[in-house]
């Protein structure tokens, strides 16, 4: 058996007095893709958030590749790294939002290279050789000298794709991509993820799209009350779910659509 | 004399005071931009948090620290509000030298406008932190930058649109209250001004030249605020 590419260990997280992460445990083999789901506020976002410690979790370690993420060893005992070790691992996540955060005052091109020539120290005609890489694989290098408000929001989450692709990551996170879309725009960026999901990236996903989870993850976790209530192959849960709480959420989420 | 000579004479006395001027504008703009950038960045990513939300002693202790340093801030803020200039510049020049540290006049004028000024900068600059959408900053830190990093190429550009048309107001006030620094003798427009007109009674003549210089000075100050203010306005960019 080949280590897992992410290992969440007892992952707890609280706001204040809020409980939201009651104990985290998960793996993510090499290639694999998982989706996320669950009621709103049972912490999905702060899981995946926790992974590349935009959150910094109370308890419990990540560690993405065999190695310590966020924190190092300092004889038995755990540190929290410096921001600049931080970043640099950071760097090898790629996360798409759901509100897409590209940056207004730069053009597409800039938004996807930015990162490239200001931290790694990329020469900038290199870094817009692959901004356009990366842009044509989301389909969307003829927008190069755009500003993001001048695309729809199909456009820009495509754009903020292709951001997270140039970091060249170990691992893609997704929180809830498409759910700030107009419905006629959320094939367009399901599309785009699927087509990265055929090319064996890892990710993890967190979606409302019950149906595009199915197909294209290989797992399905299903987070309720701070923990994990349920998971296994995406087929198996979704089709013949066990837990109560599932159930009846399978059965709201189909509702809806 | 003849009229035009005398405007001759006093216009070059008085354009000797203008360079003074124009300097002491320039380097208290810069220091008050320092400080309200500095203490402003400070403030707006020092947000406050639950006690029970600390991870660690050091974490603890970085944030009391943080929150320490905003306590402060606040107070140089509330401080400089409070107090006219004149009373600052009183201090810095004749309070100091009575403690035994005499500051020039050219010294003393930039330090007590500055601080001045960095006070309410400081509100400036922590406005317009505080108008980008936290997304803005992770999305910056989740591929790789540090938050200085983030700071320096995601925020700060965005920040420019907001905080440049009250920038721009600020350096066209500033202009026109260097004229109080003449009361701590900095050789400046309204010293020499009041030199003239002590020797030569001309009172009318001697202040609507004054009135004509900084009249010169600031209206260019004034369309550029006029452009920053459209280009705000206009959007994004
Ligand atoms: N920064 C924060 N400060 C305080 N409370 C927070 C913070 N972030 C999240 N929470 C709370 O934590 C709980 C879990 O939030 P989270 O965003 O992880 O849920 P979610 O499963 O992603 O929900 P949704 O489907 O609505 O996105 C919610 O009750 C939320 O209000
Ligand atoms: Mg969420």
């Amino acid at each position: 058996m080949s280590e897992p590419l992410l290992k969440v260990e007892n992952l707890h997280k609280s706001f204040g007095s809020l409980d939201v992460l009651k104990g985290i445990d998960l793996e993510l083999g090499r290639g694999e893709k998982i989706a996320l789901i669950g009621p709103s506020g049972c912490g999905k976002s702060t899981c995946l958030r926790c992974v590349n410690y935009l959150e910094t979790p109370n308890r419990g370690h990540i560690y993405l590749d065999g190695e310590l993420f966020g924190e190092k060893k300092v004889g038995d005992r755990h540190v929290h790294m410096s921001e600049k070790e931080l970043a640099r691992q950071r760097a090898t996540i790629g996360m798409v939002f759901q509100g897409f955060y590209l940056w207004p005052h730069l053009t597409v091109r800039d938004n996807v290279a930015i990162a490239q020539i200001k931290v790694n120290g990329m020469a900038r005609s290199e870094a817009y050789d692959l901004a356009g890489e990366v842009l044509r694989k989301v389909h969307m290098e003829h927008k190069s000298d755009e500003y993001p408000e001048r695309l729809s929001g199909g456009q820009q989450q495509r754009v903020a794709i292709a951001r997270a692709l140039a970091q060249r990551p170990k691992l893609l996170l997704f929180d809830e991509p498409t759910s700030a879309l107009d419905p006629e725009l959320v094939g367009e960026v399901l599309n785009t993820i699927h087509e990265l999901a055929n090319e064996g990236r890892s990710m993890m996903l967190v979606t409302h799209e019950i149906a595009f989870a199915r197909e294209v993850a290989d797992r399905v976790i299903f987070m309720d009350d701070g923990g994990i209530a349920e998971q296994g192959p995406a087929k198996e849960v979704i089709d013949s779910p066990v837990n109560k709480r599932l159930k009846s959420f399978l059965g709201q989420m189909l509702e809806r659509h | 004399m003849t009229l035009v000579e005398k405007i001759e004479l006093y216009s070059l006395t008085l354009l000797k005071g203008a360079g003074f001027t124009i300097g002491i504008t320039v380097i208290t703009f810069c220091v008050a931009v320092a400080l309200g950038l500095l203490f402003g960045a400070i403030k707006a990513f020092n947000a406050k948090r639950e006690l029970s939300s600390l991870l660690s002693f050091t974490d603890a202790v970085l944030y009391l620290s943080g929150r320490l340093l905003v306590l402060l801030i606040n107070v140089y803020v509330e401080v400089f509000r409070g107090l006219p200039a004149l009373a600052v510049l009183f201090i810095l020049y004749f309070g100091l030298a009575y403690a035994g540290l005499q500051l020039g006049s050219f010294a003393a004028a930039v330090l007590g406008l500055g601080l001045i000024g960095g006070a309410m900068l400081t509100e400036v600059f922590r406005a317009g932190f505080g108008s980008i959408h936290q997304g803005q900053r992770e999305a910056a830190l989740a591929v790789g930058m540090t938050p200085l990093d983030a700071l320096r190429h995601i925020i700060l550009p965005q920040t420019w649109r907001i905080t440049l048309p009250p920038l721009a107001n600020y350096a066209i006030g500033l202009l026109k209250d260097t004229a109080i620094v003449s009361a701590i003798a900095a050789p400046e427009i309204m010293f020499f001004a009041r030199n003239l007109v002590t020797r030569t009674f001309d009172t009318e003549i001697i202040y609507l030249l004054v009135a004509v210089i900084y009249f010169c000075l600031s209206f260019p100050l004034a369309r550029l605020a006029d452009r920053f203010e459209a280009r705000a306005r206009a959007g994004v960019r």
